[in-house]
C-alpha cells in the first residue's frame, strides 16, 4: 500500500486511538499508580492525612482480606451452579426450536429473548417484588402447595438471584446457540437417521458436539459477567440488608472501600486483582475447553 | 403437521421410513407436540413477570397488596402514570430525558467513532493496526471497576463528574462496536470500490462520507442500537458519577426510589413498579423499531 494512504487510514482510527488511551489505558495506569500507595493518618487523624508508597502492601492486604476472598469464593461457587444450569436450559431450548419450522421458531425465539430488552435494574426491581412477601404472587402461590417460601432467606438469596439471572439470560445464550445449530450441514441428520440413529441421538452425538464453540463462548460470556456482578445483589441489598452484606460480592466491596470507607487505593488495589483474577479465569477455561475439543 | 410417507424408499428393519422436510424431521406427532408444549411453558416463564408487572401498574395501593398479582383488581393506570410524572415536581420526566440523552446522543458519537475506526482498522494496512486490534478484543476483558473507579477521580479532577459529559464521554470509546464496525466493513466493502473511486480522483475523507458511510447503513444501525441498549442499561457508570438528582439516569433513580420505599409515609412500591414499566416502554420501541438490525446484532455477539 502507498505510505501515504497508510497513514490516512491510520488518521480514520485516531478518534479511537485518542479515546481509548483517555478512557481505558490513563485509568488502568492511574488505578496501577494508586494501588502502590496508602493513606497513611498522623497523630489521631486530626493532622490530616499523608499519602505514602506502600509497595505490594495493598495487594497483600487484598489478598489476605477474608472478606474479600469470602466475596469471590461466593461468586465463583454460584457461577459453578448457575452458569452451567442456564446454559443447559438454553441449549436445551435451543435444540427444542432447531426442530422446529424456521416460522414458527421465529415467535418462539423472539419470545423467549423478550427478557433480554429488560435493563438489567428493571429485571431485578421486577423480581425483588415478585419475591415480596407483599406485594408478590409466588410467596401467596407456595402458600396453595404448602410451602412457605421466604426468598430473601439467608439460603435462598443466591437461588433467587441465581433465576433472576437465569430468567434475563436464557434467551441470549439460546440465540447464540441456536444460531450455531442453523450452521450444521443438513446431511448429517439425513445420513445419522438412514443409519437408523434417534432424534435425541443426533441431538447428543451431532448437535452439541457441534455448538460446542458456542457454548464456550457463551461460558466464557457468563463467567466475565458474573465476577462482576453488582445490580442484582445491590437491589436485593435494598430489602433484606441483613442477609445481603455490603460484602456480598467483589465489585460491592469496592464500590464500598472507594465510596463509604473513601479508601481508593485499597479499591484500586482490589479491582487490578479482580483483573488479573479475571484474566486468569477466562485464559483457564478457554484452554480447559478448547483441550478437551482435541 | 402432515408427515408424508415416501414408500419408494428402501425399507429398514423398522420399517417405512418418513420423509419429512429436512428442518422438521421425521418424528411423530407426540414428539412435535412435546416440543412445543416445552418451549410454550419456556416462554411462559420469560413473559409471566412482564404480566405481573403490566397488571400491578393498573392497581391502587390496597389492590397491590390485596388482589391476586396475575389478574386485574380495579383501573388506576392513568392515576399511578399522573403520580409517577408528577412526584418529586416530575424528576422522572428528567431521568427519562437524561436517559434518552446519554444513549441518543452518546451512542450517536460512539458509533460514528466506531465506523470510522472499524473502516481504518479493516481497509487499510498500517503500522501498529495489530496493536490496535488487541487492545479493542483484550479490552473485553476488562473488568467495569477497574475503568469507572479511576474514571471517576479523573474525572474529579477536571471538574466532569455529576455533569453530563461525565456519561458522554466514555459513551464515544466502545471498543466492541469497533470490532463490530470492522466485521461489517470486512463483509460489505470491497477493496475493488476503493480503489474505483481513488482512481477518479476522490479524497479519503470524501470516500468514507459518500461511500463507505452509506453503504453500512445496516451495520451502522446495528453498532448503534447495540450502543444505545448498553448505556440504557448501564448502571454501574452513573451510580458513580453521577452524584445529584438532577443528572440522574432512569436507572439511577428508580434504584433509588426503590431502596427508599417509605418516603415520610408514602409507600413508594407502585410508583417504582408502574415506573419500571414505563423505562421498558423506549426499549420495546427501539426493538420493534429496528427488529432486523437488532437480530443480527445479537448473533453477531456470537462471532469469534
Amino acid at each position: 500500500m502507498i505510505r501515504s494512504l497508510r497513514w490516512k487510514g491510520a488518521a480514520f482510527t485516531l478518534p479511537f486511538q485518542l479515546g481509548f488511551v483517555f478512557l481505558y489505558l490513563l485509568p488502568i495506569g492511574y488505578a496501577v499508580h494508586e494501588s502502590l500507595y496508602r493513606e497513611h493518618q498522623s497523630g489521631l487523624g486530626l493532622g490530616g492525612a499523608t499519602t505514602e508508597f506502600a509497595g505490594l502492601g495493598n495487594y497483600t492486604q487484598g489478598l489476605t482480606d477474608s472478606a474479600f476472598l469470602n466475596s469471590i469464593l461466593r461468586v465463583v461457587l454460584f457461577a459453578c451452579v448457575q452458569i452451567p444450569v442456564m446454559l443447559f436450559v438454553s441449549l436445551v431450548l435451543a435444540l427444542c426450536l432447531d426442530a422446529l419450522t424456521s416460522r414458527v421458531a421465529g415467535r418462539f425465539r423472539i419470545l423467549l429473548l423478550v427478557p433480554y430488552m429488560i435493563p438489567g435494574v428493571v429485571a431485578a426491581i421486577m423480581w425483588v417484588n415478585l419475591y415480596s412477601p407483599d406485594v408478590g404472587p409466588l410467596t401467596p402461590l407456595g402458600k396453595v402447595f404448602g410451602f412457605h417460601w421466604n426468598f430473601f432467606a439467608p439460603s435462598m438469596v443466591w437461588p433467587s438471584i441465581g433465576n433472576l439471572l437465569t430468567w434475563h439470560g436464557i434467551g441470549y445464550n439460546m440465540v447464540i446457540i441456536y444460531s450455531a445449530l442453523q450452521g450444521v450441514p443438513r446431511e448429517l441428520f439425513e445420513a445419522a437417521r438412514l443409519d437408523g440413529a434417534s432424534e435425541i441421538r443426533i441431538a447428543r452425538s451431532i448437535k452439541v458436539p457441534y455448538v460446542r464453540g458456542a457454548l464456550v463462548l457463551t461460558g466464557l460470556l457468563s463467567i466475565i459477567q458474573m465476577l462482576q456482578i453488582f445490580n442484582e445483589p445491590a437491589l436485593f441489598r435494598n430489602v433484606t440488608p441483613q442477609t445481603v452484606s455490603d460484602s456480598f460480592t467483589p465489585i460491592m466491596i469496592i464500590y464500598n472501600q472507594a465510596f463509604n470507607a473513601g479508601n481508593y487505593h485499597y479499591a484500586a488495589a482490589l479491582s487490578v486483582l479482580l483483573a488479573l483474577i479475571l484474566g486468569v479465569a477466562s485464559f483457564l477455561f478457554y484452554r480447559f475447553t478448547s483441550k478437551e475439543a482435541d | 403437521m402432515a408427515v408424508t410417507e415416501a414408500p419408494t424408499e428402501r425399507p429398514s428393519a423398522r420399517g417405512v421410513r418418513r420423509i419429512t422436510r429436512p428442518d422438521a424431521a421425521s418424528r411423530g406427532r407426540g414428539g412435535q407436540r412435546f416440543l412445543l408444549v416445552g418451549l410454550t411453558l419456556a416462554s411462559a416463564y420469560s413473559l409471566f413477570p412482564l404480566w405481573w408487572l403490566l397488571v400491578s401498574a393498573t392497581k391502587n395501593r390496597t389492590a397491590l397488596y390485596q388482589s391476586n398479582g396475575l389478574w386485574f383488581s380495579g383501573w388506576h393506570l392513568w392515576d399511578n402514570l399522573r403520580e409517577v410524572f408528577t412526584y418529586q415536581d416530575g424528576i422522572f420526566l428528567r431521568w427519562t430525558a437524561n436517559s434518552l440523552l446519554y444513549a441518543g446522543v452518546g451512542s450517536l458519537g460512539g458509533t460514528v467513532v466506531a465506523l470510522a475506526a472499524g473502516y481504518g482498522l479493516a481497509r487499510f494496512d498500517f503500522p501498529g493496526r495489530n496493536v490496535i486490534f488487541a487492545c479493542v478484543v483484550g479490552s473485553f476483558l476488562i473488568p467495569i471497576a477497574l475503568l469507572t473507579l479511576p474514571l471517576y477521580l479523573l474525572f474529579s479532577s477536571i471538574g466532569l463528574v455529576d455533569t453530563p459529559w461525565a456519561m458522554l464521554i466514555p459513551c464515544l470509546i466502545n471498543p466492541f462496536s469497533v470490532y463490530l464496525a470492522k466485521v461489517y466493513t470486512e463483509a460489505t466493502i470491497p477493496y475493488e470500490l476503493l480503489e474505483a473511486a481513488r482512481l477518479d480522483g476522490a479524497g479519503e475523507v470524501r470516500i468514507f462520507v459518500s461511500i463507505v458511510l452509506r453503504m453500512m447503513t445496516t451495520g451502522g444501525a446495528t453498532v448503534f442500537l447495540l450502543a444505545f441498549v448498553n448505556t440504557w442499561n448501564a448502571f454501574f457508570l452513573p451510580l458513580t458519577v453521577l452524584r445529584g438528582k438532577e443528572n440522574w439516569t432512569l436507572n439511577i433513580g428508580l434504584y433509588n426510589w426503590s431502596g427508599t420505599r417509605m418516603e415520610s409515609g408514602v409507600d413508594l412500591t407502585g410508583l417504582v413498579l408502574t415506573g419500571a414499566l414505563l423505562s421498558i416502554v423506549p426499549m420495546a420501541v427501539m426493538m420493534v423499531a429496528m427488529r432486523r438490525y437488532w437480530r443480527t446484532g445479537v448473533t453477531l455477539g456470537a462471532l469469534k
